[in-house]
């Protein structure tokens, strides 16, 4: 079968199944007046009926007028926080007398599921599997989190707000990376679900689930619906020689003129679903003979991100937000061989004035013409 | 499947302590497992972890054909250098590495070689000068132009009488002169044009500041010196020194795996950008 329907009744075998197989879910769920990502147990834990308006600083709950279960967009979580904890410990030290011990940390070894995860952000995971497993070194957390790993994607019927995944050309429509994949039909009279495995893991999820095959139609309407989320998209970021674009233009006007606005909080770093920086902590306890280190998510906006002897490389908010843009959509080509930036938006609605990283790009790319 | 985790170190002792003056120390460390290897190139560098207050990147300052050892000279400034330099014979640290890029030395061989060092500079250089020792009849002339702020901020004193006869010129330039300084006074960049070499078949290394390392590349262009033969050696902030924390960026390069040796060449454009 290749592509199939789930009924809304019977949405709650996806979990069940889900489950049987050995996998906790995580996914959409409203908390402190977001959608973001966490534990899920039943299906009645995802927003259902309620919707994200997003612009520009501002986001807000809204109520739908069906009772969609992934009638929303993307909100303030990424699924990095599962792959690449916010906070982890990375290793226990013991001093007995003058020996050291070093103690490495236990993995992962749960399995975990992500259910309803947009075609921007599976390219956002395949961004930071480049990032944390494609070089010399791997990361073991990662590593292990994500062989663990079942990806359940849902492609996008609506832009959101701030979306400009058509310009990235990472969706809305999700292609690759994926285990299963999602789209809700939702009308009147019908509430339905069409499924396509991407992986021989997704058809053996899909072999569990009370289905049916898919008629032509039925198949048409996952392209009506990506169709209608791409002309729905209000932005627009033009990504031809971009990496040049800005590396040619790195003492332009322009990032003086956004240093104005920007309030260096780091909020874009935080929400954004490939940034990938981090710092370490060092503890020790009373004693002095048991320490810790841990990794924190950390951003480029903060003066301590540049420190050397005798103070920060980067001290002006000019540079710091020069550094982050730049990166995202240019020397991430040169270190990854991808742009860092998925178009999923996060960053304009998430900053507090609203910069808007496809109005600062297209302004310098402008200028120029 | 039994992975290895790149951010832990490994326990090192320290079999030597040498302060090189006032507050730089040169340690020589010995891994607790004779399994650790202690094989570096010259220009890498390793992540030194003083129990309990942090990790610091540092770069290996001895003889790389060493078989046993690692030395490593630290100017304590910070916290975590400050708990190094408290350290005695015998104490426990944590070290990972060796990390980067390393100073191009086979690409040197035939050539003249000019080393450039200011202040605590020298020590990513000195694995060159031991380097060239082992092997000196493949080197043309070496020269190693040397600076510091003033004379007690020269390091490795006791060894050169060991490099001069290896046949390693050495020209010194202070900042500020002291009563029994008779050598040469201002900066390195004035010492380049005295220097006897033939630019086409001339190589040079070079680590100080990035004003020095720059204005240094400058002065042996104007002598005709290619700058794809000019390599430096460039710091950052570094967390992981494996590419994962993103402090090290400088412009497209990572400085912990691309660098911190660059070709001259490939960076000048970048080291024009203020704040990078």
């Amino acid at each position: 079968m290749e592509t199939a329907i789930l009924s809304r009744e019977n949405f709650g075998a996806l979990f069940e199944s889900l489950n049987k197989l050995g996998y906790s879910i995580v996914g959409p769920t409203i908390k402190d007046g977001a959608i973001i990502y966490d534990r899920l147990q039943e299906v009645s834990d995802l927003p259902i009926g309620w919707t994200d308006e997003q612009t520009a600083g501002k986001y807000r709950l809204e109520r739908r007028t069906d009772e969609a279960l992934f009638g929303y967009n993307v909100g303030p979580h990424s699924w990095k926080k599962y792959l690449f904890p916010p906070r982890r410990r990375l290793w226990k030290a013991n001093r007995d007398g003058k020996t050291l011990k070093i103690e490495t940390e236990s993995l992962p070894e749960e399995k975990l599921a992500f259910l309803g995860v947009r075609a921007c952000e599976i390219q956002a995971i395949l961004v930071q599997d480049k990032v944390f497993q494609g070089g010399t070194h791997k990361d073991p957390y990662y590593q292990t989190q994500r062989a663990r790993l079942i990806v359940i994607a849902a492609n996008c019927t609506e832009a959101g707000g701030t979306c400009f995944c058509v310009s990235m050309k990472t969706g809305p429509r999700c292609t690759k990376g994926f285990d299963l994949v999602i789209t809700e039909i939702l009308e009147a009279s019908r509430h339905e679900f069409v499924l396509e495995a991407g992986t021989p893991t997704g058809q053996e999820l899909l072999a569990h689930l009370p289905v049916r095959a898919a008629t032509p139609q039925e198949e048409q309407r996952v392209d009506e619906g990506v169709a209608n989320a791409a002309r729905q998209m209000g932005r627009h970021l033009d990504t031809s020689g971009i990496k040049e674009l800005l590396q040619r233009n790195y003492e332009h006007p322009r990032w003086r003129e956004v240093a104005q606005r920007c309030l260096t909080c780091a909020n874009c770093t935080i929400v954004c679903p490939t940034c990938f920086c981090s710092t370490v902590e060092d503890t020790s306890d009373l004693t002095g003979d048991h320490a810790e280190r841990w990794r924190n998510w950390d951003s480029c906006f903060t003066m301590d991100f540049s420190h050397v002897h005798g103070g920060s490389v980067r001290s002006s908010p000019l540079s710091r937000y020069r550094q982050w843009m730049t990166h995202k959509l240019a020397s991430w080509h040169d270190q990854f061989d991808t742009s860092g930036c998925v178009g999923c938006g996060r960053c304009i609605t998430w900053c507090p004035v609203g910069i808007d990283i496809t109005e600062e790009t297209n302004a310098i790319r402008k200028s120029e013409s | 499947m039994e992975l290895v985790d790149p951010m832990c170190p490994l326990p090192f002792r320290v079999q030597k302590v040498s302060w090189e003056n006032s507050d730089v120390v040169t340690l020589d460390l010995v891994p607790e497992s004779s399994s650790t290897p202690t094989k570096f190139q010259p220009g890498q560098f390793s992540m030194l972890y003083a129990f309990g207050v942090g990790e610091v990147p540092i770069s290996h300052s001895g003889s790389p054909t060493e078989p046993s050892r690692v030395t490593h000279t630290i100017r304590t400034v910070g916290a975590v250098t400050n708990a190094i330099g408290k350290l005695k014979r015998g104490d426990t640290l944590g070290l990972r590495g060796p990390y980067g890029t390393a100073w191009p030395l086979k690409e040197a061989q035939g050539k003249d070689i000019v080393v450039g060092a200011g202040g605590l500079g020298m020590a990513p250089l000195r694995p060159i000068l031991y380097s060239i020792a082992q092997e000196r009849e493949k080197f043309g002339k070496v020269a190693l132009v040397y600076g510091a702020r003033d004379p007690k901020d020269f390091l490795f004193k006791d060894e050169w009488e060991v490099w001069k006869k290896n046949d390693i010129e050495i020209h010194m330039v202070v900042g500020q002169s002291t009563s029994d300084w008779k050598g040469h006074v201002g900066h390195i960049t004035t010492l380049i044009p005295r220097l006897k070499l033939e630019p086409e078949k001339t190589c040079a290394f070079l680590c100080g500041s990035e004003i020095m390392m720059r204005f240094t590349a400058f002065e042996l262009e104007k002598r005709g010196v290619s700058k794809s033969h000019i390599s430096i050696s460039l710091e950052r902030n570094m967390k992981c020194a494996i590419g994962f924390c993103g402090h090290c960026q400088y412009g497209p390069h990572f400085i912990c795996k691309d660098g911190p040796v660059f070709a001259f060449d490939r960076i000048e454009e970048l080291m024009r950008i203020r704040e990078l």
